[in-house]
This record gives C-alpha cells, sequence and structure tokens, in this order.
C-alpha cells in the first residue's frame, strides 16, 4: 500500500518523534537547549542536513553498491556536516556558533540522520524521502524548541531572541538548575511523560473512532441485507 | 599533576555523559542490563583510546598541509568507521568469547557520539601525545563509571516499576534518575588539583 505524503510527514513528527518516541539522537536535545534560539539554529541544521542526505541517497540508491553503502553513507553525511559547521561559523552570530560548539559535527553520527538513511532513503522515492526527512526534522524541532523553552523561562525567567528579551518570570524567581545538565534531564523526562499521556489520548481517541466507524458500516451493511 | 586534573575532570568534574551530553543513546539504550552496560563500555575505551591515537597522527598530518577544516570531519569519520570494523574482524577471529559477549554493541560504537568527540577535543594545542593519551582513557572511564552505577538504579527502577506512574514508566523516568545522579555529579565540578 502507497502511503500518502502527509501520513509520512506525520510518521515522523508525532508518531515515530526521535526524541520522544524511540529515543535516538538525545545528545543535541540535552545539550543545546539553554536557550529557545540554539534550539532553533541546531535544528536548522539537522533539517539541512537530513533533507539534503535524504535526497541524494534516495536519488543515488540504484547507483550505490549494497555492500558498500554504510560507508557511502557515512562520507556523505560528514562532507553535509562539514558544509553546514563552515557556512555557520561564517554566516552565524558567533556567541551562538559557539554555544552550539561541537555539537554541530557530532550530527555526523547522529542516529536519526543515518538511521532514515538506512531505514527509509534506499528504498523509497526522492519525494517520499523528502517528505520523510521534513517530518523527522519537524519532529526533532518540536523537541528541542519545547526543551529549550521550558529551560530557559524556568531556568533564566526570560526569553530572549537576537538580544532582545522578554521577562516572564521575575529573575530573583528563576531555578538556576534548569540552566544546569540535571536540569536538562529532568525537563525532558517530564516532557516525554507528558509526551506519551498525549499520543495515548490521541491512539485511544483514534481507535474509538475507528471503531465507531466499523460499528456504524456494519448497521448499514445489516440494514441492505433486510 | 596536569595528567591528574585532566583525569580528574574527564572522569567526574566534566563526565561526559552527566554534563556533556554525550552517548545519551546507548545511556538509555543499554543500561537496563548491567552485563550489556559493562562489555559495552569497555569496548568503547578500547575503541576511543586507539582512534584516538590513529586520529592524533592523522590529524596533525592535516594541519601541515592546510586541509583540517574541510577534512578533518570526514577523515575522523572515516577512521571510526573502518577501525571497528576492523576490530570486529580481529576479535571473530582471535577472541570469539569477547566477540560473542560484545555482539551487537561494537558495530553500534560507530555512531556513538564520545568516540568523535574524542577525536575531535585531541586536536586542541593543549594536548601533547601524553596528556591526549590520558585523555582518552579517561573520558571512556567516565562513561563506564556513569553506566555502571546507572544499570544499577535501573535495575531497581523495573523492580519498583509498579509503584511508577504510568505516565512516567520507561525512560521518562530512568531520564529524571539521569537528573538526579547529575546534581550529585556537579559537587565534583568544583575541585582542582
Amino acid at each position: 500500500m502507497k502511503k500518502s505524503k502527509l501520513s509520512i510527514f506525520m510518521n515522523g513528527f508525532i508518531y515515530e518523534n526521535p526524541a520522544f518516541v524511540i529515543f535516538l539522537g538525545m545528545c543535541p536535545v540535552l545539550g543545546t537547549t539553554t536557550s529557545v534560539e540554539n534550539g532553533v539554529y541546531m535544528s536548522l541544521c539537522v533539517l539541512f542536513v537530513l533533507l539534503l542526505s535524504n535526497t541524494v541517497i534516495s536519488a543515488l540508491r540504484k547507483i550505490i553498491p549494497d555492500e558498500i553503502r554504510l560507508p557511502v553513507y557515512i562520507i556523505l553525511i560528514a562532507t553535509l556536516v562539514s558544509v553546514v559547521d563552515m557556512l555557520f561559523h561564517a554566516y552565524l552570530d558567533y556567541g551562538i556558533y559557539q554555544s552550539l560548539g561541537s555539537f554541530i559535527s557530532l550530527i555526523v553520527v547522529n542516529c536519526i540522520i543515518l538511521g532514515r538513511a538506512e531505514e527509509f532513503a534506499n528504498k523509497n522515492t526522492v519525494v517520499d524521502s523528502i517528505f520523510d526527512a521534513l517530518g523527522y526534522a519537524a519532529g526533532f524541532a518540536l523537541a528541542l524548541i519545547s526543551v529549550s523553552f521550558f529551560r530557559e523561562v524556568l531556568g533564566t525567567g526570560k526569553l530572549s531572541w537576537a538580544g532582545n528579551s522578554v521577562t516572564i518570570i521575575p529573575e530573583d524567581y528563576a531555578i538556576k538548575l534548569f540552566q544546569r545538565p540535571a536540569g536538562a534531564f529532568i525537563v525532558l523526562g517530564c516532557i516525554v511523560a507528558l509526551y506519551s499521556v498525549i499520543l495515548r489520548l490521541v491512539n485511544e481517541n483514534k481507535e474509538k473512532k475507528a471503531a465507531l466507524k466499523a460499528a456504524q458500516e456494519k448497521a448499514v451493511s445489516t440494514a441492505e441485507v433486510k | 599533576m596536569q595528567v591528574f586534573s585532566i583525569a580528574f575532570a574527564a572522569l567526574l568534574g566534566s563526565n561526559i555523559i552527566l554534563s556533556r551530553f554525550l552517548g545519551i543513546c546507548s545511556f538509555l539504550g543499554v543500561s537496563k542490563n548491567r552485563k550489556n552496560a559493562l562489555g559495552m563500555s569497555i569496548a568503547l575505551i578500547v575503541v576511543v583510546m586507539l582512534s584516538a591515537i590513529i586520529c592524533y597522527g592523522l590529524g596533525a598530518l592535516l594541519t601541515l598541509l592546510g586541509m583540517q577544516d574541510y577534512l578533518q570531519l570526514v577523515v575522523f569519520i572515516l577512521v571510526i568507521a573502518s577501525f571497528v570494523q576492523l576490530l570486529e574482524f580481529f576479535l571473530k577471529k582471535f577472541i570469539p568469547s569477547l566477540y560473542k559477549a560484545l555482539g551487537v554493541y561494537l558495530p553500534l560504537i560507530t555512531t556513538n557520539c564520545v568516540v568523535l568527540q574524542v577525536c575531535l577535543d585531541i586536536m586542541s594545542p593543549d594536548y601533547n601525545f601524553g596528556t591526549m593519551l590520558v585523555y582518552a582513557f579517561a573520558v571512556p572511564a567516565g562513561y563506564c563509571l556513569v553506566m555502571m552505577l546507572f544499570s544499577f538504579i535501573r535495575t531497581r527502577l523495573e523492580l519498583n516499576n509498579a509503584d511508577t506512574p504510568k505516565a512516567f514508566q520507561g525512560n521518562a523516568i530512568a531520564l529524571i534518575a539521569a537528573g538526579l545522579m547529575a546534581m550529585a555529579f556537579v559537587a565534583f565540578s568544583g575541585f582542582a588539583f
């Protein structure tokens, strides 16, 4: 059965969210989320690399010999990451570049990118792979931005973007812990728990709807028989 | 003295898992079972030390040729990937018992960020060959320490699974336990030799 583009996108975005459901590529979710700005730039990085790697790999999927596909993917991804690293170094605000630090280079070994290449891009068409990449990158961005939102608001009491900031909690009441590593683990743990509750409600709702629909169809068909 | 401060910082003060957030995938994935956690950590120590030595030499060569900006990452990841593959062949042939024990964790080390991070770190001019070796041993040893401690906690969590709220069962409560552990490890970060 051919899947619709939307369901491919939603799969990565919601149902198999990389950080909340399948727990892959977690390092940047914890390491680069001290502020929303960092989170957004990190997700842009991942989006760029994932989109290009999925596109190129699915375009070349019939040319790359099966036995050496992993080394080929690794070299391709490492090249793309080097490009992103140099672009960010040249054009991005230097403070943000420094706070992302080696996490940009470490996208090379991020399991999501290699995982998508291996699981999806080498079996599917270019257009499908692009939607898959967009879905997973969006899911990753959802994780990064939600974690960094809570860490920034609770840890510093304000939200800032490009030098401008809005105070939400008075600074004296901010809890510094959330800017620290320990806070990252705790915020992520709470969000994962919240997400699992939401996902369960969504799935139950879906099942209920499906059951209702099946019951209606059955009623209609029995009515027709009569 | 410098050797001690490097080792202490890498082991406890700025631990690779709890304060630098690297190797989280394997930290959550493998720590459910104590035996697997130990196997993964030992394999990681071997791979990190040997690939750090190779990358140290190759990195110096690249710097000499002026190509480190754009080739470093590609060369390092290739070294690591082929090294893991070689180690797999070697163990399969000569130490099959260890090969069996490590199993699936050996190929997974390629995508463990700890290895690449150590190789990138040692390119900083602060390290000479000796301190580089100490660093390359202490970082995965810190990983090993936290993995072992966490696998004990994890066993307890699994035993008391019924008491955990339903939403937190599994990885969510493990993450919070890791957060509490990170708080304890902050105490080490003030020390200096």
